[in-house]
């Protein structure tokens, strides 16, 4: 039971406020809860939280105002997006912002306390990469990063571009190394169509979570990496070489890079 | 009212200038005419008097060679006497009037350089011999009085003159006197003015005669089409599009009404596009609206339900809230279908067993068919493949067609039945053509007029200089193809593509059933497709679908024995936003259900008969199932 983290949840909907908040307490955190953005900010002047969950959609102040807000005033807390179905590009556009996640409502428990506990790991891990940083050589560096000629999507998959109009996708090492063991993976069929944004695969824990890789791209899958549904290992030790997991055919590959990180910006 | 003045003045002004011009033929031609006749009638007169004067002077000759004065008067007087002869009267050469039929003229002398005078005696000099034309006058006494002809006649002298006992002339003398007749042109007057009576009569005849022949040709010819045309006109005005012209024949006016016809209809269908991208569009925002706001209290219900059958241990309360969960999971399947519908995405397809998907949507409606009391028959084949399907869409398809089925039965007789069972079906009567293409590769698809609710192959048919096209039933085998021109003689039309031109008739084939032409096109990827042109026979070939041979086809049957659907609504029913149940639906459900059933390589059908009930039929490939 994670004792006394503290959770904020952004939105402008009563239900959903109260809905996080009795799931996420019962869960044994500490909720606060917001339905304007613009005081959650003023909130955040003086009291520290663990995890941010913000909608996007907001009369006031927007989910991604909101994100530019705390990046202004270097607050470092993971932020996890609520969205509706009809906004996916927006999430997808949010992670290109800064946001680590996002759940589409309408979302079960599960779903959110899965989202949860990324949330929190994710911030626990920037923590350790951030004091590694600061050890300069004592620190270890616990993850890989991608390779410059890849595209992420937020710190979650990521895309290369093959020759011919294909492209390959895997699940990125920052996402794997958030997740305890996992015990099981579901992945999609081939011929199946993926929607950025959309899930393109369970992933089942030892801590009986299941978390959902969003996938990068759109389009159709010609080809899986049977080796993963044995070896599940294989994702975590070579997250983007032989662990790769789809072969895709792009429907608009254009599109869809305009919200991907590429990997060559990114500096450790 | 505005048409029949404009039409009336149209006519108004073609019969005067029509009217104008006969006056103008008719007067120039009675005048010629009128001319001539009174010319024909003087010279006649002239002949007459001249006739006259000759036997006068013949007969007073004898008399006055005896010196009988009195004889020569009687043979005046008696002459005179006959109606129309004015005046007979002789003068000597001195001009002193000797006889007269008028007594008080007698001895009186005539003035010579006046009247009959006048043409001998202008150069003083009296002429000897005149012409007969120079001896005739045509005066008129006064303006209103009929014209009078005089006519003199010298009396000359001749032996017996002067060899006569009275030796009244010496020999010497070459004129003795002048004989002079007036005779009226009454009759003549008259005939010419009957004459003239006559061309009036026959002009206002003409006239009128013409201006009912002009009145009936433009009311036959011109009023009634444009009275046509402007009643069409006004009626596409007011927004019916699918108002159509007789037919008006191939004048110019019927011309016009073909291509008046051909451009409502082409409107109608820009118009019919644009309401559909409109719809589609606002239906898009409505959708996301609509998902919007139902995602924030499906979101309350989802998370609930699942936090408390995490934290409920009593196994019944359990299974409750599986369902809850379980069917708001589904609600926002739909919710995002809805969405994907507007967005017009591909189907997620995964194995699936079609039976539960059935089972799972009756249990939706289940309830609502207990209150009603309507009976539900289940005859599911079991032993049915997983295969390929979205199992959302597909509950959405059997959830539409269920609760479509309780709208329409009656309460407590209603009977709903469903089945599923496995088909081997030949391709011959079953397959759809889903792409045609022409030999230059244009696409024949016809997505406007669509036979049994599918898109139609669209072809274009020359037939005894007509053009037209016919949109061929896609189904393979099914010939329900419509036509919009009537095709006399199948052995002379021609069929080509409709954007190209390029004939599609196949070169050194014929029907094997009734030697007719053959048409043919590519249908990508399924090879080539055959058949007659002939509109009376039905063969057709369809090679390498034929060659692959019967497939299998899961078949699922919803019948309700309700109202029945009329035959008119019955091919438009799956057109989007068509709708038969007015406020109560949206007219999308069925397109809905057409387009998923599309999506899946199916077909649905449907029969129905009003009263009696209807039948959904979809047929869904089992070929492409994965392993």
């Amino acid at each position: 039971m994670p004792n006394g983290e503290k959770i904020l949840v952004i939105d402008d909907e009563q239900v959903i406020l109260t809905a996080v908040s009795r799931i996420a307490s019962s869960e044994g955190f500490n909720v606060d809860s917001d339905n304007d953005a613009t005081s959650a900010l003023k909130k955040l002047s003086y009291k520290e939280y663990s995890l941010i969950f913000c909608d996007i959609m907001m009369p006031q102040m927007d989910g991604f105002t909101f994100i530019e807000e705390l990046q202004k005033r270097k607050i470092a807390t993971p932020v996890i997006m609520i969205t509706g179905y009809s906004t996916v590009e927006n999430a997808v556009k949010s992670l290109y912002k800064g946001a680590i996640d996002f759940v589409p409502k309408p979302f079960t428990f599960e779903e959110l306390q899965s989202s949860i506990a990324r949330g929190l790991e994710y911030g626990k891990l920037q923590q350790r990469i951030e004091e590694a940083k600061l050890k300069k050589n004592g620190g270890i560096i616990t993850y890989i990063p991608c390779p410059p000629k890849y595209f992420r999507l937020g710190f979650i998959s990521w895309l290369k571009l093959e020759s011919e109009g294909v492209v390959i996708i895997g699940a990125s090492d920052l996402f794997l190394e958030i997740l305890k063991e996992i015990v099981k993976i579901e992945l999609m069929n081939v011929d199946e169509m993926l929607v950025q944004g959309d899930s393109i695969g369970s992933f089942y824990t030892e801590d009986d979570l299941v978390h959902q890789l969003l996938s990068p791209v759109s389009g159709r899958i010609i080809e899986r990496n049977e080796r993963l549904l044995d070896d599940t290992r294989l994702l975590e030790k070579d997250p983007y070489f032989d662990g790769w997991i789809y072969k895709v055919i792009p429907a608009n590959i254009e599109y869809d890079m305009k919200y991907l990180i590429s990997c060559a910006t990114d500096r450790i | 009212m505005k048409i029949k003045q404009t039409i009336t003045k149209i006519s108004l002004r073609l019969i005067l200038t029509v009217g104008a011009v006969t006056i103008a033929i008719i007067s120039v031609y009675s005048y010629i005419n009128l001319k001539a006749q009174s010319k024909d009638l003087l010279t006649q007169a002239e002949l007459a008097a001249n006739k006259l004067s000759e036997t006068l002077k013949n007969s007073m000759h004898f008399s006055m060679l005896l010196n009988q004065p009195e004889q020569t008067h009687a043979i005046i007087n008696s002459s005179a006497d006959e109606p129309c002869i004015l005046e007979i009267r002789v003068f000597n050469k001195d001009g002193m009037i000797m006889y007269s039929s008028q007594e008080n003229a007698i001895g009186t002398m005539v003035d010579k350089n006046a009247e009959a005078c006048y043409v001998c005696h202008t150069a003083n000099e009296p002429i000897e011999k005149l012409s007969i034309d120079q001896r005739i006058r045509k005066y008129k006494i006064h303006p209103d009085s009929s014209h009078i002809l005089g006519i003199i006649n010298p009396i000359y002298n001749e032996p017996s003159c002067w060899q006569a006992d009275c030796h009244a002339h010496p020999e010497s003398q070459t004129v003795l006197g002048v004989l002079d007749v007036k005779v009226c042109l009454k009759d003549v007057d008259s005939q010419i003015k009957q004459s003239e009576n006559r061309s009036f009569i026959f002009a206002v005849g003409a006239i009128l005669l013409l201006s009912l022949i002009i009145a009936f040709i433009v009311r036959k010819w011109i009023e009634k089409p444009i009275t046509e045309l402007v009643t069409a006109t006004e009626q596409v005005g007011t927004g019916n599009l699918n108002y159509i012209i007789k037919d008006l024949g191939s004048d110019e006016l019927g011309l016009l009404a073909k291509s008046f016809n051909n451009m409502t209809q082409k409107l109608a269908d820009a118009r019919l596009q644009l309401f559909q991208s409109d719809k589609m569009a606002s239906m898009g925002r409505l959708a996301a609206g609509v998902a919007h706001e139902i995602n924030n209290p499906l979101t309350a219900v989802l998370t609930y339900s699942s936090f408390l059958l995490k934290r409920v241990n009593d196994p019944e309360i359990q299974e409750d809230l599986k369902v809850i969960v379980r069917e708001t999971k589904r609600s926002r399947e739909i919710v995002k279908s809805l969405l994907d519908f507007a967005r017009q995405s591909v189907p997620k397809k995964s194995n699936a067993n079609i039976n539960e998907i059935i089972n799972n949507a009756i249990g939706v409606i289940d309830n609502q068919l207990s209150m009603k009391h309507i009976k539900l028959e289940k005859n599911l084949e079991e032993n049915i493949p997983l295969f390929k399907i979205d199992s959302n869409q597909m509950q959405q398809v059997f959830i539409n067609l269920l609760v479509n089925a309780s709208d329409a039965v009656m309460e407590r007789e209603g009977r709903i039945s469903v089945s599923s069972k496995i088909a081997s079906l030949s391709p011959y009567g079953t397959l759809q053509i889903k792409t045609a293409v022409c030999s230059k590769r244009h696409s024949l698809m016809d997505e406007e007029i669509k036979v049994d609710g599918k898109p139609s192959v669209k072809l274009k048919i020359v037939s005894n200089g007509k053009e037209g096209f016919v949109n061929l039933d896609p189904i393979y085998g099914k010939n329900r193809d419509k036509y919009n021109l009537e095709i006399k003689s199948p052995e002379q039309i021609q069929i080509s593509c409709p954007k190209c031109n390029i004939s599609v008739i196949e070169k050194d084939a014929s029907c094997p059933k009734c030697k007719s032409a053959v048409y043919t096109f590519e249908v990508p990827p399924q090879g080539m497709f055959q058949g007659c042109i002939n509109p009376k026979c039905d063969w057709q070939r369809w090679a390498s679908v034929d060659e692959a041979g019967i497939r299998d086809y899961i078949e699922i049957k919803i019948s309700d024995n309700g109202s029945g659907i009329a035959k008119e609504d019955l091919a438009r029913i799956f057109e989007p936003f068509y709708s038969t149940k007015g406020q109560k639906g949206t007219g999308l459900g069925l397109a809905v259900i057409w387009g998923i059933v599309d999506n899946h390589d199916g077909t649905i059908s449907v029969e129905s008969e009003v009263g009696k009930g209807t039948t959904f039929m979809i047929l869904l490939p089992l070929n492409h199932h994965s392993n």
